[in-house]
């Protein structure tokens, strides 16, 4: 996970740095306890996702359901810690893909002049898609499924990593270092992945943490509609989509798998605003 | 605190009919949590009517803060904290501006007191019409339409010696020199015919050619007008072009003031005498048998406007101190009717 | 300036070309036979080797291409088989409810945010403000649709002020359905306003210490007057480019949130054109919206023209 390898990256100070920064500290912490919610459901679930209770169909939010339960009688905080699994996993997985894409159109953008042309077009002709209509749309063509998903959100997301790694890569290179590399016949590929690229740690890793909140939403969006992952998975997003039946009838059906979505969609955000100030307080401006 | 100022008069309040301004023991701080800097901590000096005062002094000596403390154009989180800054309206009333309302002051502003600024490149709007400036100001403080505000402001560029005022009127910031937009801001601060003007540093961010041009202007307009100055500096040779009086800084405060002839012909301040020292051209730089005398920087540096040392603040630099100095404050004597300084050895230079 | 629209106009087209040839690509990558995708499993192979000749599927792919920009360029969206109407009538025939949601929710979002993140900025530091980039993080992180259930369960079923969904019938008066659009353009304005304040609070903290607002002030003029017409002046034209790219994002949220409210939009056409694979429809729709928010973007170039006199040249 993006978030969670930043504290491993460097020395011990950047751990008493992270304390000192409130923001990316309650960030880290609450995409922590969701991540381990999310991955010890099986332990911590007191029912199975799926198992079904008729009688105890629509049940409001007791001590015996944290959440309630939904129209089949399965429990809702049970459904919400598994969903998270899943959620969690195409939002990474989308922002890995997005990562790679990414930075690999960025760095040859950025580095070769003939290439600037032609990706830099397709990448401002990618944002003019409205995200989630061009992951419906890719989704649509590729056939859905979970990949597909991931697919499509690793697609859509990409631009905007290559366009903050071209900008950067723009700079560096230009650099008396780099320049002395390359006078000095060291090879292309070798000034981009050392020089460049490590050079691009901080904006990568911020860009990626708002692309893995965007992604998630992206991803609770696409359930939603019903063309993303099978209504049958739990996702937060599907979640939601089976609770709109009974709006007024059974709020705790939406508002639950909702609040897990806010309540990790903005640590994330946290974690990137935070990470964004620790790293590289000039980038502040470009939000 | 003992004031000994000449023309002050015994009544606090009383200002002499020659005299437009009087900072009396100004303090203004920044205040960060726990932490002050003092950048201007007793700052007294006096602007007389017609007349030029230079403000000079190092970056950080607080000359800057001093004029923005008069147009009370503090940004966050600088205060007046103490003192008086005495104004004589133009209409004959004295008030203060340090405890003014924001509304009296925002009257006072451009109408009474009107500031031009180090930056002439960024201190316009580049979004409007250099007339669109001019006009706003002078329809922000008297009753007049648009076409009389125009004319008025055209008026303004002739008098700043802009060739073809018509044409530049329409014109944007963008489309003129620094020269030229410095020329456009004094138009702009003097629209409303002010009693006094605050020169910020106003030609350190022009080459020198164009530097002597607006010097010339602003003599000129001083003449004309008859409006008095207070020029912030810290280039000593533009203080002998265009000063009347100089009042010296260091650290937050004015350690001297005198007309300009007697502080030159004998500073009664070592920090002055220092200052001096360091300009390349002046007379004083040749030795009595009329070779050159090395240029001698001031040793040692600045004190940190945020631990000031309790006596006085250039003691620790200063080739004349002696204990007593590291101690006690010097207050400002009178070394000669005119001549006011800070020192308490002042009858050794 | 001249000089300017022509490269503004230039750009736009090259960035449409390149939309058009993506949107091509994205239909073209689809596994499978579209035509046979299109018509089912009941459908005989006859009737699939007549559609995939109807579609241009027979030829070569950049045979198709030129097909396909040929009839771009003639305004022909092409058919959907499964409407049996034009694309460009299907899309028409649906924008009303989309464009009304879109223009109502940009001006729900710049309502909140405009003066919210002026003042934060003004106030920067102030209570006020750290509760501003707060809350401002937490509506970024709404959902939009699950707002709109939010608000859909409070204002509509438990107060009964707003109508649960639809767009009010086919006799609807013009004002029973925009009633229909409170909710939907409430629950995706508030959404995207926390992006437009964002970006209000930091052009608006980049422009207040520059040097013209210090100038202003000397001028003797009120605060109020110093903000708006001096400093919030050259603010706005980082803002209007935020404005731009929101409203690409409101787009995709009102996909989303159409179908909430069960609003015969574009949204909602496209969705169900997901779910019965009608290419064409999903085709177009992607053309046109990009098509928007590509001229959005060039109307806010044309905005910077009157706005600021420095690109004039």
């Amino acid at each position: 996970m993006a978030a969670a390898s930043a504290s491993s990256v460097d020395s011990p100070r950047i751990s008493t740095l992270i304390l000192q920064r409130k923001t990316l500290a309650i960030g880290l912490a609450i995409i922590v306890v969701i991540t381990l919610l999310a991955v010890l459901a099986p332990l911590i679930a007191p029912y199975a996702p799926g198992k079904l209770s008729i009688v105890n169909r629509l049940k409001p939010p007791s001590a015996t359901w944290f959440f309630g339960t939904d129209e089949f009688g399965r429990d809702i905080f049970s459904r919400t810690i598994y969903a998270g699994q899943l959620s969690l996993l195409v939002g990474a997985a989308a922002t890995a893909l997005a990562a790679t894409v990414g930075i690999t159109l960025g760095l040859v953008a950025g580095f070769f002049r003939k290439a600037d042309g032609i990706v830099s077009r397709i990448i401002d002709a990618m944002m003019a898609f409205p995200d989630i209509l061009l992951a419906i749309a890719l989704v649509a063509a590729l056939g859905p499924s979970l990949a597909t998903v991931i697919v499509a959100l690793g697609v859509v997301y990409a631009p905007r990593l290559a366009r903050v790694v071209r900008a950067s890569t723009l700079v560096i290179r230009e650099l008396p270092y780099v320049e002395a590399a390359r006078a000095l016949g060291v090879p292309t590929w070798r000034i981009m992945t050392r020089h460049v690229l490590r050079n691009l740690v901080s904006p990568i890793l911020v860009q990626a943490t708002f692309i893995f909140a965007y992604a998630m939403l992206a991803e609770a969006g696409l359930s939603f509609l019903g063309v993303g992952v099978s209504p049958e998975i739990p996702t937060w997003g599907t979640m939601i989509a089976a609770g709109r039946q009974y709006v007024g009838q059974a709020d705790w059906m939406t508002i639950f798998p909702g609040l897990a979505i806010i309540l990790t969609v903005l640590s994330l955000q946290l974690v990137g605003d935070g990470l964004r100030d620790l790293l590289d307080p000039r980038l502040r401006k470009d939000l | 605190m003992a004031m000994s100022t000449p023309n002050a008069g015994n009544h606090p309040d009383a200002l002499a009919d020659d005299i437009v301004l009087r900072a009396d023991n100004l303090r203004t701080h920044f205040i960060m949590g726990a932490r002050a800097a003092k950048s201007v901590d007793g700052v007294t000096l006096t602007v007389r009517r017609g007349q030029t005062l230079a403000v000079v002094g190092e970056s950080g000596s607080g000359k800057s803060v001093t004029s923005l403390s008069i147009m009370r154009l503090l940004a966050h989180p600088g205060r007046i904290v103490g003192g008086r800054l005495l104004y004589r309206m133009r209409d004959g009333g004295v008030v203060d501006l340090a405890t003014l309302s924001d509304k009296r002051m925002r009257a006072i502003r451009g109408k009474e007191i009107a500031m031009i600024f180090q930056e002439p490149m960024t201190s316009l709007n580049p979004l409007y019409t250099v007339g669109d400036q001019i006009m706003e100001m002078i329809r922000l403080h008297e009753p007049v339409d648009r076409h009389e505000a125009r004319t008025r402001a055209r008026r303004m560029l002739e008098l700043v010696e802009i060739p073809a005022p018509d044409k530049r009127l329409d014109q944007y910031p963008h489309e003129m020199s620094g020269g030229m937009r410095q020329r456009v801001m004094i138009a702009l601060a003097l629209a409303c015919n002010p009693a006094l003007l605050i020169a910020d540093e106003p030609t350190t961010a022009l080459d020198v050619t164009i530097q002597a041009q607006i010097l010339d202007l602003m003599r000129r307009l001083q003449r004309e007008i008859g409006m008095s100055i207070l020029f912030v500096t810290h280039n000593l040779g533009v203080v002998a072009e265009i000063a009347h009086e100089v009042a010296v800084m260091y650290a937050g405060r004015v350690v001297e003031q005198a007309p300009v002839h007697d502080l030159f012909a004998r500073p009664r301040h070592p920090y002055t005498k220092g200052l001096l020292a360091c300009i390349p051209d002046a007379k004083r730089d040749r030795a009595d048998d009329g070779t050159r005398k090395m240029l001698n920087p001031i040793p040692g540096s600045v004190p940190s406007v945020l631990a000031l040392p309790a006596g006085c603040a250039f003691a620790p630099r200063c080739p004349l101190a002696e204990p007593h100095c590291e101690t006690a404050p010097p207050e400002l004597l009178n070394a000669s009717p005119e001549h006011l300084t800070r020192c308490w050895r002042h009858e050794l230079l | 300036m001249t000089r300017y629209v022509l490269q503004r106009l230039f750009g736009m087209l090259t960035v449409m070309f390149t939309v058009v040839t993506i949107v091509f690509v994205i239909v073209r990558v689809a596994p499978g036979d579209p035509a046979a995708v299109m018509l089912g499993p009941d459908a005989t192979p006859a009737d699939i080797d007549v559609l995939r000749v109807r579609l241009g599927l027979d030829q070569s792919l950049p045979v198709q291409y030129l097909y396909f920009l040929a009839q771009l360029a003639r305004g022909d969206l092409g058919h959907s088989i499964f409407l049996d109407m034009p694309v460009a009538a299907a899309l028409l025939d649906r924008a009303e409810p989309t464009f009304f949601l879109t223009v109502f929710a940009i001006l729900i979002a710049s309502a909140i945010a405009l003066p919210v993140g002026i003042m934060s900025a003004y106030k920067r530091g102030s209570f006020f403000d750290q509760s501003v980039t707060t809350l401002t993080m937490l509506a970024a992180s709404i959902p939009s649709f699950w707002l709109g259930l939010i608000l859909i369960q409070v204002f509509a079923v438990r107060f009964g002020w707003f109508p649960v969904a639809g767009y009010g019938g086919p006799d609807a008066s013009f004002l029973t359905r925009m009633s229909h659009l409170v909710l939907p353009a409430v629950a995706l304005g508030v959404v995207s306003s926390a992006l437009i304040t964002r970006f209000t609070r930091a052009s608006m903290l980049d422009v207040l210490n520059d040097d013209y607002v210090r100038t202003a002030r000397s001028k003797g003029m009120g605060e109020f007057r110093v903000i708006m017409k001096h400093a919030f002046k050259n603010a706005l034209i980082p803002v209007l480019t935020v404005v731009g790219l929101t409203a690409a994002l409101l787009v995709s949220g009102a996909v989303v949130t159409e179908t909430v409210f069960s609003l015969p939009g574009v949204g909602n056409l496209v969705v169900s054109a997901v779910l019965r694979r009608d290419y064409p429809v999903i085709q177009g729709a992607l053309l046109v919206i990009a098509a928007i928010y590509v001229l959005i973007n060039f109307g806010i170039d044309l905005l910077y023209l009157m706005i600021d006199p420095r690109v004039r040249y």
